[in-house]
């Protein structure tokens, strides 16, 4: 089990519909809050990484404004880029920069300001992140992919709207309790029945929440981590993978291959199993996905996820809690901020200061964050 | 060029396999054929991944394929909102799998995954050439 990188200092804005400032204000809150978490200045960070989705930005390379506001120059810097999954791709370079001893401490920057464009020009930028020789010009967008999934998913395992209702529902409980969640109401399986169909059989809440926000977490050597930090969090296990981008390329749409072959990754490198894993955050962007996880990380048999959520095992007090920060779903979903969130939450879980979200002597978490429709997969397993 | 004449709506128009759209003028759904390794590709690709030829030929895909999923989209995109609703599917054809549309008038209950269908080559109103599933 590798103890080499840990995780010393992690910052997340409130994620809202329309953040009151500029991107670099947004950015320099999630910054701000992971320096003083970690207690170091901005001096002994060796290099930054930017986390973004650039289709949805209006500065072009914000790598170099975000260093200089940031007080991060003349450090390097640079942007990368896997849609949704971006700064856990982040985590993944960080990770490497410092084991390759070029670093000792890495700040991982991710962020989104989605309200800068329209809702439905996203949507048509997020249909161009499909094929735009082959599917894109179908009218083909994010929600589209996702429902052919489910309808797959409903075809060969009998599950049902109403499973991936429970799924929003448990999502809105946590979100309620979440002071940083941009989606802080409770919602009942029938208000999610009844709601719009986007595609079938998706509903508008089966997907989760456009929203602006910004996360950032410093990662730091062993050596460096012992020194700063009373409470590191430990990089255990990592995992990546990729998938065709065009849906004709995929053996079956009932489960995400990348993701399977990401956490087999990482638990392989942990030396875990699914069983010992005490929290987990995954990729909810919408309800199926949350199902789909349980699946490819293994806490189910293909199938046999739904009875996971039927049965309250993925709630506070289940066997095995899921994003019970609210998740993309109600928590919201700034694209490159999402993953750095994601590992915030679970860094939070295992020092014990999730406050009404703590799932009680959390070891070990585990983060699934998936880029574009299981284009792009990062597995990340974390420990005390 | 001449790929901009492919699809609802275009994206791009230059291309090493834009002669899809003439094949698709003239009727026909072609998948290409690597004639080195005779491995076959839908979407067409210009370039063979399994042995680096990029000499082709085309070959009209399979006239009855099975549905594998589908998705009736009711918000769709910025630039499609006169097409919607519509029905987003993939077929597999046994050795490719193909994305498109199915056709409006099949009504959504007698949709079902497996279903057999076979595409058809349509022109919009608006002039783009494309195809459509319709159910057999
Ligand atoms: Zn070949």
């Amino acid at each position: 089990m590798s103890r080499d990188v840990a995780i010393i200092g992690v910052g997340q804005t409130k994620f809202t519909r329309n953040y009151q400032g500029s991107l670099r204000e947004m950015v320099f809150e999630a910054f701000a809050e992971a320096l003083r978490d970690a207690g170091i200045t901005a001096r002994e960070i060796g290099a930054s990484l930017i986390c973004s989705a650039p289709e949805y930005d209006k500065q072009r390379s914000p790598a170099g404004l975000l260093a200089e506001y940031l007080g991060l120059n003349p450090q390097p810097t640079f942007v990368l880029e896997s849609i949704c999954s971006s700064s856990t791709t982040g985590v993944r370079v960080g990770y490497s920069l410092i084991k390759a001893g070029l670093h000792d401490v890495v700040a991982v920057i991710g962020f989104q300001k989605m309200s800068e464009i329209s809702s439905a020009e996203s949507q048509e930028r997020m249909g161009r992140g499909a094929d735009i020789m082959w599917e894109a010009p179908f009218g083909s967008m994010m929600p589209a992919y996702y429902a052919m999934h489910a309808q797959a998913h409903f075809a060969r395992y009998g599950t049902t709207e109403e499973d991936l209702a429970l799924i929003r529902v448990k999502a809105s409980k946590y979100g309620a309790l979440n002071e940083r969640a941009v989606f802080r109401k409770e919602l009942t399986v029938e208000q999610c029945l009844n709601s719009a169909v986007v595609s079938s059989p998706l509903k508008v809440y089966d997907c989760c929440a456009n929203a602006d926000g910004a996360s950032c977490l410093i990662l730091a050597n062993a050596d460096r981590a012992k020194a700063i930090s009373a409470k590191p969090v430990w990089i255990l296990g990592l995992g990546a993978a990729s998938e065709t981008m065009s849906l004709t390329g995929r053996e079956a749409l009932d489960g995400l291959r990348a993701a399977r072959l990401a956490a087999r990754e990482a638990y392989q490198m942990a030396g875990l199993t699914p069983g010992e894993i005490d929290v987990a955050e995954v990729h909810d962007c919408f309800t199926i996905a949350e199902l789909m996880a349980y699946e490819d990380l293994g806490f189910a048999e293909p199938g046999k996820g739904v009875e996971l959520i039927r049965n309250g095992q993925t709630s506070l007090g289940g066997r095995i809690p899921v994003n019970v920060d609210g998740g993309l779903l109600s928590k919201g979903h700034p694209i490159g901020a999402t993953g750095g969130s994601q590992v915030r939450t679970i860094v939070l879980q295992l020092r014990g200061e999730a406050g009404p979200m703590q799932v009680p002597g959390a070891e070990i978490g585990l983060v699934h964050n998936i880029g574009g429709v299981g284009i792009y997969s990062n597995v990340i397993i974390l420990g005390r | 060029m001449g790929f901009e004449k492919f699809g609802p709506k275009s994206f791009t128009a230059q291309t090493r396999v834009a002669e899809f759209a003439d094949k698709l003028a003239a009727g026909e759904i072609c998948a290409t054929r690597c004639v080195r390794c005779r491995r076959v590709y839908f979407p067409p690709r210009a370039d063979c991944v399994s042995c680096l030829g990029n000499s082709m030929e085309w070959e009209k895909i399979p006239e009855k394929g099975k549905l594998v999923s589908y998705t009736r989209v009711q918000y769709p995109p910025a630039g499609f909102e006169a097409d919607a609703p519509y029905t987003l599917a993939l077929v597999d054809f046994g050795e490719v799998k193909v994305f498109g549309r199915l056709s409006n008038a099949v009504e959504e209950a007698g949709i079902k995954v497996g279903r057999e269908v076979k595409p058809v080559v349509l022109t919009t109103p608006d002039g783009q050439l494309t195809y459509e599933f319709v159910l057999i």
